[in-house]
């Protein structure tokens, strides 16, 4: 089983994610739960999401405190939530940042697996808005092989409908420019 | 049955109601049901099923509404939590006398105050004794079986009493995860239409609900209850009949490798999956532990618990509400009074725990059955409470 934590803002669509990366699971055969962390929704307020995604039947329903994956949509959130907090000693941090990832390691004083994407600058390019939910998707497709990519194209036309292919793309573009931090 | 899809379990909840021919949906939102409400909604208004949605003002007009459409002989389904049920309250008992089978889903939220929208159980306990059929669901699929079946059971002639389906806010409602619906015609094969024993029509006018004196109540109240207890061989019949057409089979007390287990686990709704869990961490660390759950918590299923915990030598009852100034949490203290006369009963170590979102995980069951063995006498604990 593989259990990751997205961090955003609100607004920021992270519950979506969570959504559609559930239904590409499922779609899949697989077993998998989406939820966020339940509370009050406020905009622009730091959230949080999870995912278990499984090939068994998945029987916790309790929160998810040691991820093996941490997402941060939003770059402003890191070094203002503590992102790799219960984060596995082998675990993957999953940054959009147009930072670099010395900067990052740096900045967060982190050691462990790390991949970096500018997802926002997609998301301004494709979808013309700032919003990395989607773009994000792709990179942990690509880093963390949870599932296939192709999966993702169901939930995605249900989901999104006339502007389906533009999230496509950009999903696709950060599934390309991800980069594993050495 | 149809593929399996992903979905959100409150949006499951309402999708279920949409596959049984309702004839009115009063629904007022309230978080963590207004999924159940707004996607209800949905469908009527989209013309996927012909009902009819009643925009009421407020839970007691809600479940006002669902009397009188289900006393003209419809088939009506409302949702509620915390404070809806609340203030539900003052019509739920008469909804029962009156037997009337209005279905509803009740998604467990904490009641005020202070306010507080996340799950446990202490909006239903209230409305324990108002004579309704009160079930409660363990996880997505359940929401979906037990919904359908709700009609069934509560419009049954030999039952003909409102049933209450729990689900857990948040833990279930805002889930997402692989469901199954039975498709349509399945749903149509299993499910009848109502026949009512009597309705209000003005071409044959007739009283529902009325005054009694001093000289009849009692035998009213004693017929209720009656009632109410004789439904649970109808209930039992009618998942068997479910068990036989889908696969899933249901019981009023679900179990888990309690077979000659010393320790028992006991849980109602959705923590018994993750109890699940730490049963087999407890196993595999050599400990005779295993898990019962009541999914039928009226009428109470006192034989079947019996037959659970035959032979454990201490029950660990898992309490997600308060009785304030009582003698324990409702379900320890019910199962405690029922098996005061049980000369082999075990003992019984009741915790409440998981107030108002308070997350329980797998380490937290570990802890609380560790805790029990420890302890000497049965008097009821807070687990997890910062002193």
């Amino acid at each position: 089983m593989i259990e990751i934590r997205w961090h955003g803002r609100g607004g920021q669509g992270a519950v979506t994610s969570v959504e559609l990366l559930a239904l590409a699971a499922i779609e899949e055969g697989k077993y998998a739960q989406g939820f966020p962390a339940f509370g009050p929704e406020r905009r622009g307020a730091p959230v949080m999401a999870y995912n278990r995604v499984s090939d068994k039947p998945i029987k916790i329903r309790s929160g998810i405190y040691d991820p093996d994956v941490v997402v941060v949509l939003d770059p402003s959130l890191v070094g203002l939530v503590n992102v790799t907090e219960g984060l596995k000693p082998d675990g993957l941090l999953i940054i959009n940042t147009s930072k670099t990832a010395p900067a990052i390691r740096e900045q967060l004083k982190y050691k462990g697996k790390l991949a970096t994407v500018d997802a926002t600058h997609i998301a301004r390019e494709e979808l013309g808005v700032p919003i990395a939910n989607t773009t994000m998707l792709g990179a942990v497709m690509k880093t963390t092989k949870v599932l296939k990519l192709a999966s993702l194209d169901e939930p995605i036309k249900e989901r999104f409908g006339k502007i389906a292919d533009r999230n496509k793309n950009a999903l696709k573009r950060a599934y390309d420019d991800v980069k594993l931090a050495k | 049955m149809g593929k399996i899809v992903g979905m959100e379990v409150g949006i499951a909840a309402a999708e279920a109601v949409g596959l049984c021919n309702i004839d009115v949906a009063a629904v007022y939102p309230i978080t963590p049901q207004s999924h159940i409400a707004e996607h209800l909604s949905d469908i009527v208004h989209d013309g996927r099923i012909d009902a009819e949605f009643i925009t009421v003002e407020s839970e007691h007009s809600s479940i006002s509404a669902c009397a009188g459409a289900s006393a003209t002989g419809a088939r009506a389904y409302t949702a509620t939590s915390s404070q809806g049920l609340m203030l539900m309250h003052e019509i739920l008992p008469i909804v029962s006398a009156m037997r009337l089978p209005v279905v509803m889903g009740n998604a467990n939220r904490a009641i005020s105050g202070p306010l507080n929208i996340w799950n446990d159980h202490t909006d239903i306990m209230p409305q324990r004794d108002n004579g309704w059929i009160v079930m409660h669901a363990e996880n997505g699929q359940e929401v979906i079986d037990m919904t359908i079946q709700s009609f069934k059971i509560a419009e049954h002639p030999d039952i003909m009493l409102p049933t209450v389906l729990n689900m857990d806010g948040f833990q279930l409602t805002h889930m997402i995860e692989p469901l199954e619906f039975p498709l349509q015609e399945e749903v149509n094969a299993f499910l009848p239409d109502r026949v009512p024993f009597a309705t209000l029509h003005p071409d044959n006018p007739l009283s529902m609900g009325c005054f009694n004196m001093p000289d009849i109540f009692m035998e009213t109240m004693k017929a209720k209850d009656v009632a109410l207890l004789n439904s649970k061989k109808t209930i039992v019949k009618i998942w068997n009949e479910w068990g036989k057409m889908f696969g899933r089979y249901y019981k009023p007390v679900e179990t888990y490798k309690n077979k000659g287990a010393e320790t028992l686990i006991l849980t109602m709704g959705s923590m018994g999956e993750t109890a699940s869990v730490a049963v087999d961490e407890l196993r595999k660390a050599g400990q005779s532990v295993g898990l019962v759950k009541i999914r039928l918590w009226r009428p109470f299923p006192l034989e079947e618990l019996r037959a659970a915990i035959k032979g454990c030598k201490t029950l660990v009852v898992m309490d997600r509400a308060v009785s304030f100034g009582g003698a324990g949490g409702p379900v320890g203290t019910e199962i405690k009074s029922l098996m005061f006369h049980d000369q082999d009963r075990p003992r019984i170590v009741d915790f409440i725990m998981g107030l108002g979102g308070r997350d329980v995980k797998v380490e937290d069951f570990i802890a609380m059955v560790e805790r029990a063995a420890k302890k000497k006498d049965e008097t009821y604990e807070y687990y997890g409470v910062r002193e």
